[in-house]
């Protein structure tokens, strides 16, 4: 054993240690001053996250197998069942999606009749979140498209049922996201029921959002849905975001303690949707007056 | 022994450290990761200072960082000074009881902790306390079965080659 360590154990110091770690410290410092100041790092980390990605695949495969072998065990009665409640679904859908053709139709017409531009429909495409965990520090998530697949940093991510998150940096082959649960994430929200605007700031818990500039006064609820308001452009108008939990007025306090639970399921999502929108619509009725 | 041989072992603890480092764990568990890399960089730097040292550190920080989404440069900064420090000390550390070891490596892991918590203090991110203690609770909980393992790595190897 001792004879194996070989020159390693030679008392001697190792030369210039001190030289080259105060380099690799400076370099760093470098490093993250670039990195926080602006976006000139974006190349390299691209490039190292090209470099990572067969890690991250390697992580990703066996949950990606343990489902692929849930999927091709399924009795043959469950799936039965289980394409019985899909038709079932199918049917109760399309009978709201000829709803809402007609209703797009009718909202095109009256935005025509207002001379306001016509809304133009989302694109989206389907990504699966890889199994990997990102960032201790926030509420991130990978997923399985980057920038060949035309992702661009800020896009929007929903689920079935509401916004998750948006993008924040794109790899070659994978992105990284931004929950909207994380606590340095805020998104404009308006209320359903009555247009009221506010924002929607994450807490760092993955099942509640704080509205933290509502005044006593405000008009909202329990049981309020909470829709994107499309201000700010980041996300396109009407996605649900979540639904208000709590109201609390405090007479002493400036502002209500008003908490919502997001809409999509933040830690349960094993497939999302990026929306590519197009350029903010801008409505032209507001402050525009109708010729007679 | 071939020096590619020597390497190997190390090449394969750091990839597979890489990986439980990405790992999805359970929500309520996940701040409890120990800090693998750090764990093994230290076990790696005391044993082989020569071929592991800051610069490996640093290399592994810089890919830590990119798979983390965290500054660049972060991770990198904090494991080159600990690895830096048990480099240094790695004499010392080997002749070191298991016990007192660990109560070593609990402060090189506070410290880790401590350099990472100031930079997001710095960069202003914020985290739950939480993300910063558990780790250090867990990794010296985790680096007397670490070692033991890694030493069997180590010692066996070698003698086979």
């Amino acid at each position: 054993m001792v004879a194996s360590r070989g020159n390693n154990s030679n008392p001697a110091r190792i030369p210039a240690l001190g030289l080259r770690v105060i380099v690799l410290i400076l370099v760093s410092i470098g490093l993250m001053y670039l990195d926080h100041r602006q976006n000139h790092l974006d190349g390299i980390r691209r490039g190292i996250d090209a470099a990572v990605y067969p890690v991250r695949l390697v992580v990703d495969a066996p949950v990606r197998f343990w489902n692929w072998l849930g999927d091709s065990t399924t009795s043959r009665n469950e799936l039965e069942l289980e394409l019985g409640r899909l038709q079932a679904e199918r049917l109760l859908t399309n009978a709201r999606l000829q709803r809402l053709t007609a209703l797009e139709a009718e909202n095109a017409r009256l935005r025509g009749l207002l001379e306001a531009r016509t809304r133009v429909r989302d694109e989206v495409r389907v990504a699966e979140i890889m199994a990997v965990d990102a960032n201790p520090y926030k509420h991130n998530l990978v997923i399985d498209i980057g920038s060949r697949d035309g992702v661009y940093d800020g896009q929007a991510i929903v689920d079935a049922n509401g916004v998750v998150g948006q993008v924040i940096g794109t790899g070659i082959m994978t992105s990284q996201a931004v929950l909207i649960s994380d606590t340095e994430h805020a998104l404009p929200v308006e209320v359903n029921r009555n247009g009221l605007r506010t924002i929607a700031v994450g807490t760092g818990e993955i099942d509640r959002l704080d509205l933290p500039f509502l005044p006593n006064n405000a008009d909202i609820r329990a049981g309020d849905l909470l829709v994107t308001s499309g201000l700010g452009g980041a996300f396109p108008a009407g996605y649900p975001v979540a639904v208000v939990n709590t109201v609390t007025r405090i007479p002493s306090e400036p502002f209500a303690d008003v908490t919502a639970t997001p809409s999509a399921a933040l830690d349960q999502v094993r497939e999302v949707m990026l929306i590519w929108s197009a350029p903010p619509v801008v409505t032209e009725d507001d402050g525009e007056e109708v010729s007679e | 022994m071939s020096r590619a041989s020597r390497r190997l072992p190390v090449v394969i603890t750091l990839f597979v450290g890489l990986m439980l480092s990405i790992m999805p764990l359970p929500g309520g568990i996940q701040p409890f990761r120990p800090d693998w890399l750090a764990l093994l960089l230290i076990f790696w730097a005391m044993q082989l200072p020569r071929s592991w040292s800051v610069g490996t550190a640093w290399i592994i920080g810089v890919v830590l960082d990119v798979s983390y989404g965290t500054l660049l440069g972060q991770h990198a900064v904090a494991l080159c000074v600990i690895v830096f420090i048990t480099v240094r000390f790695h004499l010392l550390m080997r002749v070191f009881p298991l016990s007192q070891l660990t109560a070593t490596v609990f402060a090189l892991i506070a410290l880790y902790q401590f350099i990472l918590f100031w930079i997001n203090g710095v960069a202003s991110v914020t985290a739950p306390s939480v993300t910063y203690w558990g780790p250090i609770i867990t990794g010296t909980i985790i680096w007397p079965f670490l070692y033991m393992f890694l030493s069997g790595i180590r010692f066996r190897a070698p003698s086979g080659a």
